[in-house]
């Protein structure tokens, strides 16, 4: 149908260009998005209306309500890096996670992700904060901070105690299941 | 991506820079730039990277002398100069916008003559080398050639900056297609988007000149077209895909082990369609549009004695009656070598058919299994990330079910203190007797299981041949081997899941083991029941020689009769009405109906084991569940679990009958396809309604080349039969597309003589000569031989490169850290070097040699130093983390000074290791 009228075409190829979806995934994708907040997002994105949804909303989708790590997804994806997400946030954050990303570009939002305190490396808090979040607290202290060792042991490739965006993504990418569980289907 | 992108980044900063400092010259403000601020930056960088990249034909000599930029050759220089400056001129021009004006320039590309060709010798050592060198110079140059030169500037143009254009244009058209992989925000994405395509619109016009511009454009304005109609195909194919809502509900409510299962199912049902499509298009509906209508021949009327109870719906369950002599099954079809108006040749179709299914469905799993290798990129065999594979990949971002994602955290837990545990003791087998001997017993049971099956089927088909003769059956009796075949198949996995409790082994590995014992069931049974029937047919081939016999012989006498008669008259056929000619057994509609049966009762079974095994014991522990003395719903019976594997196999297994079957039964196609439809709504629904999420999630990636190469096997293994009947057995005398004929393929054999031209049949018998054959086959195995060993070697190169990687990585850790060496085969040779140095403190290098092996890492054993690359991995986990190991090797207060070098030595080089020891491996 070329009956809608929230988009105009040029800024529908613009998304196709930029983003992994379709024409009719980016509209179900924005009728998703309008969703959470009906009285907040406009019928009419031709004129790029400056619309952000709070955390809490985008939080609550079925899709990430349950997901450990959703706070800091939405974080990261957000431009003001608080969680609050434009409709261009959106459509990137899910088009990251779709399927047809490639593995280096998952890889690096995942790298993102994981560092929690935003200074480009994974270092040991990062480590145990992402394993309390996976375990839900159950692995005592001491088993935690030997998995973190154990973590930077294996992947740290330049020793700095740390992991890099490179050690990252030599260790991810060689994972045999990572792309098939970090993505979201919607 | 960053290490791309970056190169990119820099690719294009540098070309911006270009514009930069030309605009600048120009006194013109560049435009579009707001992105790239870090562009003055990098400046010289990227200058010095384009150089590498465009001197690769200019004369190093040339380029040093640019760099250099000595007065004394500024002469030699000034050459270049030449077409140096309108160069940058027209690179103005370009940012003004004004290339378009230009148009004149084709006609004049023949002045170029000098000036051109020397551009095209030092074009890109002038043009880069002089942005890589001061402005001064370029002013020189400028106002040298300002004046000498400007009627040059428009010819010298076309063809470097043209080129230049074009290239720019190119990098432009490169982000436009991949600016989705760029890891930017969204709102700079659309405004380099925009930017990009405002360029390449503009410029694109400009470029080509003359005839060559018009033919240019032509096929700049096609690429738009073919790019829209390819997102726009790209549309509609995904539109086309079946059950995406459907199949992301299961995988939000179940995690991606259980969606793979339903997403298998679906690739499975877009094959079969392909397959329904070709049967039933070149076969099937032919037949049935242009062929004899049912009743006019023989082959095409059930029988005299049948006709009362061929309506009957036991009969037509038995899939005989109506059933049998309809198209669903190989002997309704006529042997005629053409049909219909159109003269299709469907006895040829037929085998063409039979064959195409086998070759398309091999290219499909080869395909997709080739693909599944790519995509899985990383081989998990190595576990050197066994912790940070866990931490980072074990979340399944698709769980959306609070249910599961409890059940994930709660195995994500299970599975870190597995590996913590396993990391910290190496796993003592104490009863290691007892257990070898329980595995040794189970498998022996397996065994033994196996082989009874086996035997329990061919006993039935046996028997069922003993039936065939014998009228007034029970409906058991009738049924008796799909019944067996199917418990089998029900029971079977349940007994070897009860068997591989003994075995006591790791889930995963139990899994694997439970799967291939599964597959050899199937297979075992589906084999002895192949064996049983082909000594049914072998028996129906006797009897259809007697019968053929027979018919032969009275109609010789009717028409002796005939003639004896009517001496004058040649004779017609005999009056019998189509249904009481006597026939043969038609082994091939026999073995079709054989398979199309197994088929529905293995349907039949799966269904009502949903039915029974899930629904109704989900409704009886939900309702009952009120009323009950124990908590049903967490206690024994509970909720089913969705069985993946299990449900794989059948799936591969079934589509194994129809793969053999599919040449005698084309309608079994069809019956296929009916049920993965079906299949896929009834699943769905009893998974969302009656399952419960796996309390040890699996991973659904691994294992999915697993299920392909199954697959594969299994059409392997059903190519095998259908090929050796087509080849080697001869077709029944009266009913099939190929009666009549000694073998199955005669009918190409037919077609090469009679419809293709002479020399093809010799061109034909050439090559089916054994001596071109023969070779084929021969260059076929050097060639597999060839790549198989370039694959060897590269796989062994990249072991080389991993060992590579893994040692540079020791060593730096080794320095970094400052310790005692961790390499302990280097260790072993710094002891047996003689050294001076080494001879006062030989006692604390035995002892810090040792500590960190007893102290830390229980893995290393002393006598396996040259062991290699595993070696040496544990030994940096071993030396790793020395804090770690702080308490445990310096407690003794006596050893402390031990580990630190005594005074005298200084902070350098270690006990063992003097500083003039042997070189390090770097």
């Amino acid at each position: 149908g070329n009956k809608q009228t929230i988009f105009t075409s040029q800024q529908l190829d613009a998304y196709q260009d930029c983003t992994y979806f379709t024409r009719k995934e980016i509209l179900r994708l924005f009728h998703r998005y309008r969703d959470l907040a009906p009285q907040l997002v406009p019928l009419d994105y031709t004129e790029q209306p400056d619309v952000r949804l709070p955390y809490e909303l985008i939080g609550s989708m079925p899709e990430l309500k349950d997901n450990p790590f959703r706070q800091r997804i939405a974080e990261v994806f957000s431009e003001d890096g608080k969680g609050n997400m434009t409709l261009d946030d959106f459509l990137d954050m899910f088009s990251v996670l779709s399927e047809m990303a490639p593995r280096d570009l998952k890889a690096y939002y995942a790298f993102k992700i994981y560092d929690f305190n935003n200074d480009y490396f994974i270092c040991k808090s990062d480590l145990e904060k992402t394993l309390n979040k996976l375990t839900r607290n159950e692995l005592t202290e001491d088993e935690v901070r030997m998995v973190c060792e154990k973590v930077i042991n294996e992947a740290d490739l330049d020793n700095d105690g740390r992991l890099s965006l490179e050690d990252f993504q030599n260790m991810i990418t060689r994972a045999p299941d990572f792309l098939s569980t970090f993505h979201i289907r919607i | 991506m960053p290490k791309k992108s970056d190169t990119r980044k820099l690719e294009d900063v540098g070309i911006e820079i270009d514009g930069e400092v030309d605009g600048a010259e120009e006194n013109n403000k560049p435009k579009g730039k707001g992105a790239k601020k870090t562009a003055a930056g990098k400046r010289g960088k990227a200058a010095a990277s384009e150089d590498d990249e465009d001197d690769d034909d200019a004369p190093p000599r040339a380029r040093r002398a640019a760099n250099k930029k000595k007065p004394a050759q500024a002469e030699a220089d000034e050459e270049d100069s030449d077409d140096d400056i309108p160069q940058r001129r027209c690179a103005g021009n370009r940012r003004r916008g004004k290339v378009r004006d230009k148009g004149g320039e084709g006609g004049e590309s023949k002045r170029k003559g000098r000036g051109g060709k020397k551009q095209k010798n030092s074009k890109g050592k002038a043009k880069e080398n002089d942005k890589g060198s001061d402005d001064d110079k370029k002013k020189k140059k400028d106002s040298s050639g300002d004046d000498s030169n400007s009627d040059e500037e428009e010819d010298s143009m076309s063809e470097g900056e043209m080129a230049r254009l074009m290239e720019e244009v190119e990098e432009k058209k490169k982000l436009i297609a991949n600016i989705r992989n760029k890891p930017w925000r969204m709102r700079r994405r659309l405004k380099v988007l925009k930017e990009a395509q405002q360029f390449v619109d503009k410029f694109e016009g400009a470029l080509g000149k003359g005839k060559g511009r018009k033919l240019y454009a032509y096929k700049v304005m096609m690429m738009k077209k073919w790019i829209k109609f390819q997102r726009d195909f790209e549309n509609f194919r995904t539109a086309c895909i079946p059950w995406e809502r459907k199949i992301k509900e299961v995988e939000s409510h179940f995690g991606s082990s259980v969606a793979s299962y339903f997403i298998f199912l679906r690739w499975m049902y877009g094959m079969n369609m392909v397959l329904f499509g070709l049967t039933f298009g070149l076969v099937v509906i032919p037949e049935v549009l242009m062929g004899l209508p049912y009743g006019s021949i023989p082959r095409k009327t059930v029988p005299r004695e049948d006709q009362d109870t061929a309506m009957d719906y036991s009969v037509l369950t038995d899939f005989s009656g109506y059933c049998k002599y309809s198209v669903l099954f190989y002997g309704y079809y006529n042997n005629q070598r053409t049909i219909g108006l159109l003269k299709f040749r469907l006895p040829l179709s037929y085998l063409m058919v039979g064959i195409g299914t086998f070759g398309y469905s091999l290219m499909v799993v080869i395909r997709t299994m080739a693909k599944n290798a790519d995509v899985g990129g990383g081989d998990g065999e190595d576990n050197e990330f066994t912790f940070a594979w866990k931490m980072f990949t074990s979340w399944d971002y698709l769980i959306g079910n609070s249910e599961t994602a409890d059940n994930k955290f709660a195995s994500i837990t299970t599975s870190f203190k597995e590996s913590i545990v396993d990391e910290q003791e190496n796993q003592k087998d104490e009863n290691i007797h007892l257990r070898r001997f329980l595995r040794v017993l189970a498998n022996l049971l397996i065994t033994c299981t196996l082989g009874g099956s086996g035997y329990l089927i061919y006993f039935v088909v046996k028997r069922s041949q003993e039936f065939a003769n014998m009228s007034n059956l029970s409906w058991y009796e009738k049924n008796e081997l799909e019944i067996i075949m199917s418990l089998l198949g029900l029971v079977g996995p349940m007994l070897f899941e009860t068997i591989a409790e003994l075995e006591e082994y790791h889930p995963r590995i139990a899994l694997k083991w439970q799967l291939g014992r599964i597959f050899a069931l199937f297979l075992g049974n589906l084999y002895t029941f192949l064996l049983a029937l082909f000594d049914e047919v072998n028996a129906k081939l006797e009897e259809e020689e007697s019968i053929r016999n027979a018919s032969i012989w009275l109609l010789k006498e009717y028409y002796a009769n005939y003639s004896a008669n009517n001496p004058n008259d040649t004779g017609t056929p005999p009056p019998i009405p189509p249904a009481d000619v006597i026939r043969g057994p038609c082994w091939e509609t026999t073995v079709g109906i054989e398979f199309v049966k197994l088929t529905v009762s293995d349907i039949q079974v799966t269904y009502l084991t949903i039915l029974i095994g899930d629904f109704l014991r989900a409704v009886i522990v939900r309702f009952l569940n009120y009323c009950w003395c124990w908590d049903l719903e967490a206690g024994w019976p509970s909720y089913g679990e969705f069985d993946i594997s299990g449900n794989v196999l059948g799936l591969v297994f079934n589509q194994g009958m129809i793969w053999m079957g599919a040449f005698y039964a084309p309608g079994l196609v069809g019956i296929n396809v009916l049920r993965l439809l079906s299949s896929m709504y009834y699943q769905c629904w009893a998974v969302m309604a009656c399952n419960v999420p796996h309390e040890r999630v699996f991973k659904a990636s691994k294992s999915n080349n697993f299920y392909m190469g199954l697959l594969l096997l299994i059409l392997f293994l059903s190519l095998l039969p259908v090929v050796y009947t087509i080849m080697s057995l001869p077709p029944s005398f009266d009913c099939g597309p190929f009666s009549g004929k000694e073998r199955m393929f005669d009918v190409v054999m037919e077609t090469i003589d009679l419809d293709l031209p002479a020399f093809m049949g010799t061109l034909f018998s050439y090559a089916a000569n054994p001596g071109l054959i023969i070779p084929a086959v021969l260059l076929m195995v050097l060639a597999i031989y060839y790549l198989n060993s370039v694959s060897e070697a590269y796989k062994n190169s990249n072991m080389e490169l991993k060992k590579k990687m893994q040692m540079a990585r020791d060593e730096e850790k080794n320095r970094r850290n400052n310790k005692d060496s961790t390499n302990q085969v280097m260790k072993d040779l710094e002891d047996l070097l003689p050294n001076r140095s080494l001879a006062p403190p030989a006692p604390p290098v035995n002892n810090a040699e040792k500590r960190p092996e007893g102290g830390k890492s229980p893995k290393v054993k002393p006598g396996t130093a040259g062991g290699g690359v595993h070696v040496q991995k544990d030994v940096s986990l071993a030396s790793a983390n020395p804090n770690a190991r702080g308490p445990v090797t310096r407690a003794p207060g006596p050893r402390g000074p031990v580990t630190r070098a005594p005074g005298p030595r200084g902070p350098g080089p270690l006990p063992g290791r003097p500083g003039a020891g042997p070189p390090r491996w770097q």
